[in-house]
């Protein structure tokens, strides 16, 4: 009867397979101008000229700006004090692709051809994009009066050595967790409409609320008269929070102009455009014992921040520094971070955000010790897990209290899937045949930080509050609408908040819409990001319904003039439970509940409306247990993943097809994070060398395997419906998996750690190596 | 140069209706579509050919409507997925199997990938889950993983009455 936990098929899809989605770009109003920038093709320079005469003088070319038209207004928000981004480059560019004037045409082919005939003069600057030397002494300053390009700097108070040194063994190794790069398949777009009647901005963004509060305060509107609506959005994955140049100068054309701006980028912008994700170097030292037990943890970070600070960007190494220890019980733990700008394109968030980075870290750390000590990696970790018992389990950080969790489960059942001993027979028995493949299979017992919702964990990115919005409202017919603060962007919340409510309600789930990514319709709301809408807006979604149909049932008890503790809600009616017969339809109750003199008197008309926001009281804490097992052809190098084996535990499950597709999608990213992506940057020039699909490898069907999921249960306590969030745990738990995988197949071949991606390249040279 | 010299008239045949626009010689195909016929459906995800997200079919074949100039298109048929229906409630049976399946989550790369699954399955009306990998080689989705795509286009060819994909 619950339609949670059941494999529902979504309200959304329809008309995203019929073409009649709405994507910004879909939106065409009469009289659009389009918008294109004209970007920086130096990584760092001074600006010296910008020369638009010849495309002032193109057909159909309405004008072109600079950032002297923009000094009436502020730089983009969020920034740190003397560090923030302006617009457009003033003066100076930082990276290359920095948006340094605006063109506006009557067509998009008109407009293209004006920004190539945009003259730029620069005065090159030396430039620094590796996070090492841009900390280092002699680097060039991206802003000589902060007098360094490290940020922000948090040291660590004891820093292990004698804890470390005291343990039978330790082991270091330097990690690179390389830049990558969010590539949702819809790149960034908005369009704005100044009206005599204010502005409305049509966005693909993650958080519509978000952005329609900082706009209006940027533009110095009242926000009645600042509408952001984000439509269908085709992707997000974190690259679609920060505050991009287009979000504010697109208005600002429409409204000086007078007619609706659009601005759509190109994938070879978005690639320099869009914010980075990852980009941390970590310096860990462990200290163990021979019998595999760890004792200490030492977790140094350093965070290429791109160009500007973004103000998730500088909370990434946060979230890295909590989850260090991941589920491992670790006497001593230590960390540090620090942030650096670099002439890169800016870094944010991207599907993770600072949790894939850890989970990587620790769990080739686990490996390494399996390796030094000659343990089974698998019976490492068991040795070292935190005790199912140990719940709630306070970490090394005192925000950090990990709510729930069963690891040595979740690896059992991982292992049975995956059928660990015979795939280590298989590896042994074929290990010496110069004519098998090399086996190895990798395992990632990882755990998250998700379900942003306590009061202060969103504030520090730059966000008005952590909570989380819902409003349920009762149609007089009986159907209903529920509005849901936090926007999606494929995730289906039109489907699971309705299976939600529908629950709740106890009215049919065709009978629920839900609304949502329209500051004009929905109160207010924060967005979809850390794995947060389950968690937390479902949660709103849920007590909101409760309240609802506490209500309603007041009312079917005065109509069918029975004790409202003798009701049950059944078959989209509310009968009186052993009196078969006696019962008042929902829609009976819905229409009485505008109607007063049908009303009990505590009571009023419109009643049955309730909207809340709802916090919760700590994190939630997604974990699971992910295997890998490769095949590496010993003459190329080339690896092929045999089998990906996915247990996850993200609490209670509400649409189990659609947890299984953020699964997969995440795992996918993850896989792609090990063996194929890289934003690339040339370090002498700057120049980014990965512009487009052909230099960045995003992997396509035959790159990847089928996926083997399963799924333990251990409930969230923080939050109503014990939800842990399930989108971003792929995306933690694979890069780690498969990466331990290849090392496995290559242990005998003198190799302790390869950086991602691992390349048949880099595969190659260890096998040459290992046979000379 | 007038400007009758730089455009042209263009008929083509799009979902079963005779177009014609007056187009630049540069026009591209998926410009035509979106922005002359206004049928958004098909989208645009890069500008190199690789993502497949304006797949659209041409004369039976799957081809990208971002490498096609409109006057290419003069005197041929094009179906986009607004051209797409079948005894599925109206949808065709890729068009169901991905909805069966889940082989969608954002949507925006979803019109490609059903134009090429359509193709697909009108050459090769069973193909093994190998094969359905290898077709959809030049459509990239970043959401789903791709397995439950799939699941989606075996779904297809086992509810396909073999005529209609």
């Amino acid at each position: 009867m619950s339609l949670v936990g059941a494999r529902v098929l979504r309200k959304e899809d329809p008309r995203l397979l019929t073409g009649q989605g709405t994507f910004v770009d879909d939106i065409q109003p009469v009289g659009c101008l389009h918008a294109a920038f004209v970007m920086s093709s130096c990584a760092h320079a001074e600006l010296v000229s910008i020369d638009a005469r010849a495309a002032l003088a193109m057909p159909g070319v309405v004008g072109v700006w600079t950032a002297a038209d923009f000094l009436d207004y502020p730089d983009l928000p969020g920034g740190l004090p003397e560090l923030e981004r302006p617009a457009l480059a003033r003066n100076r560019v930082r990276f290359a692709g920095e948006p340094l004037a605006v063109v506006v045409a009557e067509s998009r082919y008109q407009v293209a051809d004006a920004v190539a005939a945009v003259e730029v003069e620069y005065q090159e600057l030396d430039s620094v994009t590796d996070v090492t030397l841009a900390a280092g002494p002699d680097a060039p300053l991206l802003f000589e009066h902060h007098g360094s390009n490290v940020i922000t700097k948090v040291p660590m108070l004891d820093d292990l050595e004698r804890e470390l040194e005291r343990c039978d063994q330790r082991a270091h190794l330097r990690l690179v967790n390389q830049r990558c790069a969010a590539v949702p398949i819809e790149a960034s777009a908005c369009l704005a409409d100044w009206g005599v009647e204010g502005l409305t901005l049509w966005a693909t963004f993650q958080a519509p609320h978000h952005l329609r509060n900082y706009l209006a305060t940027w533009l110095d509107l009242p926000q009645n008269l600042c509408r952001v609506i984000a439509p269908d959005v085709g992707g997000g994955f974190g690259a679609k929070i920060p505050w991009y140049p287009e979000l504010f100068i697109a208005p600002l054309l429409s409204k000086w102009l007078r007619r609706p701006v659009k601005f759509t980028q190109t994938r070879s912008e978005a690639m320099v455009q869009m914010t980075h994700g990852r980009d941390q170097v970590h310096d860990v030292d462990v200290g163990f014992d021979n019998d595999g037990r760890i004792k200490a943890l030492r977790f140094i970070i350093s965070q290429n921040l791109g160009a500007y600070p973004d103000p998730t960007g500088l909370g990434l190494a946060v979230l890295t520094s909590w989850m260090a220890a991941g589920c491992y019980d670790i006497a001593k733990v230590a960390t540090s971070f620090r942030t650096v700008v670099t002439n890169t394109t800016p870094v944010a968030a991207y599907r993770g955000a600072g949790r894939p980075e850890a989970a990587y870290s620790i769990e080739r750390m686990v490996d390494l010790v399996a390796l030094r000590t000659g343990l089974d990696p698998a019976e490492v970790r068991r040795r070292n897990f935190i005790s199912p018992k140990a719940f709630p389990y306070k970490t090394h950080n005192d925000p950090v209290v990990y709510d729930s969790g069963d690891f040595p489960q979740a690896l059992a059942e991982c292992l049975r899937l995956v059928d660990y001993e015979e795939v280590r027979r298989r590896q042994a028995a074929t290990r010496n045949d110069p004519d098998a493949p090399l086996i190895g299979v990798g395992l990632s017992c990882w755990l998250e930080i998700a379900g942003f919702g306590p009061n202060g964990s969103l504030e520090g990115f730059g966000h008005l509050a952590s909570w989380e919005s819902a409003q349920v409202r009762i149609h007089p017919d009986g159907s209903a609408v529920v509005f849901a603060g936090s926007s999606p962007h494929g995730q289906g919340h039109e489907t699971t908040f309705a299976q939600i409510a529908s629950d709740e309600l106890g009215i049919p789930f065709d009978r629920i819409s839900v609304r949502f990514g329209d500051t004009a319709t929905v109160i207010q709301g924060i967005g979809t990001m850390g794995s947060r809408g389950v968690p937390t807006s479902g949660s709103a979604v849920k007590m909101a319904s409760v309240t609802v149909l506490g209500r309603a049932k007041k009312i079917a008890a005065h109509l069918l003039e029975a004790a409202e503790e003798d009701l049950e809600v059944l078959d989209n009616a509310f009968s009186v439970r052993g009196t078969p017969g006696k019962k008042v339809s929902w829609g009976d109750v819905a229409w009485a509940s505008f109607q007063p003199l049908r009303l009990p008197e505590e009571l009023s008309a419109g009643s049955l409306e309730e909207r809340l926001f709802m916090e919760s009281p700590n994190f939630s804490y997604p974990s699971g247990a992910y295997a890998c097992v490769v095949e590496i052809d010993r003459r190329t190098g080339r690896i092929t993943i045999d089998k990906m084996v996915l247990i996850d535990d993200c609490g209670t499950v509400i649409n189990p097809l659609l947890a299984e597709g953020q699964v997969h999608g995440g795992v996918a990213q993850g896989i792609a994070q090990a063996l194929f992506e890289q934003v690339v940057f040339d370090p002498d020039s700057g120049q980014p060398q990965t512009t487009n699909l052909i230099d960045y490898l995003v992997p396509s069907a035959p790159d990847l395997p089928d996926y083997v999921a399963g799924r333990i249960t251990t409930l969230c306590p923080n939050n109503p419906l014990g939800a842990k969030g399930i989108g971003e745990s792929g995306a933690v738990g694979a890069p780690a998996a498969v990466v331990n995988a290849v090392l496995d197949a290559l242990s005998g071949f003198g190799v302790e750690h390869l950086d991602m991606p691992v390349t048949s390249e880099k595969v190659w040279h260890v096998l040459q190596g290992g046979q000379q | 140069m007038s400007t009758q010299e730089w455009t042209k008239a263009v008929t083509v045949t799009v979902n079963g209706r005779r177009e014609t626009r007056e187009v630049e010689h540069r026009t591209l195909l998926v410009h035509l579509l979106r922005e002359q016929l206004r049928l958004t459906g098909t989208h645009i995800g890069c500008d190199t050919s690789n993502c497949g997200a304006c797949t659209v079919i041409l004369d039976g074949a799957a081809v990208k409507s971002c490498t096609v100039l409109a006057v290419q298109a003069h005197g041929h048929e094009v179906t986009t997925v607004e051209g797409l229906s079948g005894p599925f409630d109206g949808l065709s049976a890729v068009q169901e199997g991905f909805r069966q399946e889940h082989g969608l989550q954002c949507g925006y790369c979803t019109p490609g990938m059903l134009m090429a699954s359509t193709a697909l399955l009108s050459e090769q009306p069973d193909p093994s889950p190998e094969q359905v990998r290898h077709a959809l080689e030049g459509n990239i989705c970043r959401c789903t993983g791709y397995e439950m795509i799939v699941r989606s286009v075996r779904w297809a060819a086992e509810h396909s009455d073999g005529a209609t994909p």
